[in-house]
């Protein structure tokens, strides 16, 4: 197969998707005439009409409410917020009616919707179009959050959460959109994390955008390098591992510091892995500020690798 | 506000469905009593609103719709739940917190839910469910099901985003959805003139090009015609919102001291109550008599000692299953 973009990829997802399940459409702002924000989703109103590549006023709040009420009516909606920043505006309906329902209901109510939007820095957006705010959303129990960071991942795991029972969250990293990579036919999961390059020296510990920086500091480093793909319900079986072989950890999260993932991702392997430490873990987060719009400041916010390779030196100090 | 007189003259419904319309709001009133009464025995806890005084609007809607219609609801909506089908047992165990409850003790009060009933809520965030509303019936609509979506909520919710972008959706698609407003004059405390600048429910549907109808309330007769003309409408041509003209007799919670209205305002409306009111012009054109309407109320009461009795002997769900409705079970 030939190397593929990470939007095409996410573009073949959501038609495969469309083109299998006669129960699937998508909605958002934008998703159809004006071929998605990010064109992710161009062409695609021309091959399913308005009712399955439906575009929405600028109601998040509104539309990702009724993406819960289609899909508690028995339709497997894929909701598109913008980005990560407007899904705010839909909060309510993702935390306290997707996230609840099930469980307030005793069972009775599954919510099978999924709702995909832009996450993250690097492309001088500034702050109101930038953050990561992922990690958050792995806060609340009753949501699953994927962060694909691979083209397999951009292309698999939207059919992977359409076939899930509950809400998932999409977060897609236009900082990799034009990053390019081989499909493989393997089946695409959404339970687990993975290594992506062996080594020996440190266990960095990473997930979407960063990945690709985390992968570049390892190289200097002989890291092993570990995407957690899923951040909720996370999997640290291979982090756990990791660490047993190479003693030191470096989290790197594109989240802000304070209450974030990464300090979770920390306790965690203190938790199960503290005798195996031979120095604490580290990390490598955003700076404690709103993106900046200037190119310098923006890289400067940004955990970035020689960050990386600095942390890891730190524990070898 | 002016309290308008109390609902007089002819019913014109069938003489049995003008009972049954009676037996239904007797039945949410003796229920909801009883929970007045296990709540000060601490049988039941948390918040708790009551219903009373307005019956008529549950009672008169409910039957207006079909058996694969949605309903969705509010905290409020103990007698909706009833009156949908939910059984008074599953009822009263819920708000014991017991499993055997309709929501297996996990939502209580504000969070009764019945798969079988299409009764999906029990919505305690305030313009929660309307969103929700508009996406049920986008799926019936893409789906090509007949049912409508019927969405309760209390004028409150106008003021919410979630009010204004639910009317914008349910327009602009053409969805089949009754949005139901239960207007009883307060926001909990917060009086319907000292909260929106514009105080004519109908006339803010109505500014997204929505068809309205609006209807005393407090007369079941009324509000079930009303709801038959509004069923039927989604059914056929698109979303309707209408506005329920009633008003609240208790406290919004078991919470409530009541300072921010009088005494004299509650008595006045009193007047006006639904099931007095009712069982007056029955009476006088002859379709009720002092002992049926004993017989119905007797099995009113008949119902709650039976539900207690049901929600007593009901079990705690074991702290070791507390997580098992997190996610669905693969």
């Amino acid at each position: 197969m030939s190397a593929i973009s990470y939007r095409e990829a996410l573009r073949l997802a959501l038609d495969e998707a469309l083109a299998k399940d006669e129960r699937v459409f998508l909605m958002g702002e934008d998703v159809g005439k004006y071929g998605g924000t990010y064109a992710v989703s161009k062409g695609l109103l021309e091959k399913y009409g308005p009712e399955r590549v439906r575009d929405t006023p600028l109601s998040e709040l509104g539309f990702v409410g009724a993406g819960i009420g289609a899909a508690l009516g028995g339709m497997r909606p894929i909701v598109e917020v913008m980005t990560v920043n407007f899904s705010l505006l839909a909060l309510d309906q993702i935390v306290n009616t997707a996230a609840l329902l099930r469980h307030m209901s005793g069972g009775q109510f599954s919510v099978p919707l999924v709702v995909r939007m832009a996450t993250g820095a690097g492309r001088q957006l500034a702050a109101q179009h930038s953050h990561s705010l992922e990690g958050w959303y792995g806060h609340i129990p009753g949501i699953k959050i994927v962060a694909p960071a691979t083209v397999g991942d951009a292309r698999g795991m939207l059919g992977a959460a359409l076939a899930d029972p509950d809400p998932v969250l999409v977060f897609e990293y236009p900082a990799l959109f034009e990053t390019k990579g081989e499909l493989s036919a393997e089946a695409i999961d959404i339970a687990s994390s993975k290594v992506r390059r062996q080594g020996s020296k440190v266990t960095l510990v990473t997930y979407g955008g960063c990945l690709p920086k985390a992968l570049k500091a390892a190289e200097e480093v002989d890291g092993e390098v570990i995407d957690l793909r899923v951040l909720r319900p996370l999997d640290l079986a291979p982090v756990i591992e990791s660490v047993k072989k190479t003693r030191r950890a470096v989290v790197v999260d594109e989240g802000w510091r304070s209450g974030g993932l990464a300090a979770e991702v920390m306790a965690r392997i203190m938790e199960q892995a503290f005798y195996e430490l031979d120095a604490p873990v580290a990390r490598v987060c955003s700076e404690e500020v709103p993106m900046p719009y200037a190119k310098h400041l923006e890289e400067a916010a940004l955990p970035q690798p020689e960050k990386i390779v600095a942390a890891v030196k730190g524990l070898y100090a | 506000m002016k309290v308008p007189p109390p609902p007089s003259g002819k019913v014109g419904l069938p003489a049995e469905l003008s009972l049954a319309l009676l037996a239904d709001m007797l039945r949410i009133r003796r229920m909801e009593e009883k929970c007045a009464e296990l709540y000060s025995e601490g049988k039941i806890r948390g918040f708790l609103h009551l219903y009373i005084g307005e019956e008529a609007v549950a009672a008169g809607a409910m039957r207006a719709l079909a058996p694969e219609d949605n309903v969705i609801a509010t905290y409020r909506e103990h007698g909706h739940a009833l009156l949908r089908g939910v059984s008074m047992d599953a009822i009263m165990a819920e708000m014991y917190g017991k499993r055997e409850g309709c929501s297996g003790g996990r939502g209580g009060s504000m969070h009764l839910f019945d798969a079988a009933a299409r009764f999906y809520g029990g919505n305690a965030i305030v313009g929660g469910g309307l969103p929700l509303a508009a996406g049920l019936a986008l799926a019936a609509k893409l789906q090509k099901d007949k049912r409508v979506t019927a969405c309760f909520f209390g004028e409150g919710a106008v003021a919410e985003g979630a009010f204004h972008e639910s009317m914008n959706l349910a327009q602009l698609w053409q969805l089949p959805v009754a949005y139901l407003c239960e207007n009883n004059l307060y926001a909990m405390g917060t009086a319907l003139e000292r909260s929106e600048s514009q105080t004519d429910l109908c006339a803010k549907a109505a500014s997204y090009g929505m068809a309205t109808l609006k209807v005393d309330g407090m007369d079941v007769a009324a509000v079930h015609e009303t709801a038959q003309r509004a069923r039927e409408y989604a059914a056929k041509k698109g979303p309707i919102f209408v506005e329920l003209q009633t008003y609240r007799f208790r406290a919004h919670s078991m919470f409530d001291p009541e300072l921010y209205r009088d005494k004299a305002e509650i008595e006045q409306w009193k007047t006006r109550g639904p099931i007095h009111t009712f069982t007056a012009r029955l009476k006088a054109q002859k379709q009720l008599t002092e002992e049926r309407f004993l017989e119905l109320d007797g099995a009113a009461q008949a119902e709650v000692d039976k539900a207690v009795a049901f929600a007593e002997a009901g079990t705690w769900e074991p702290a070791e299953d507390l997580t098992k409705d997190v996610y669905t079970p693969a």
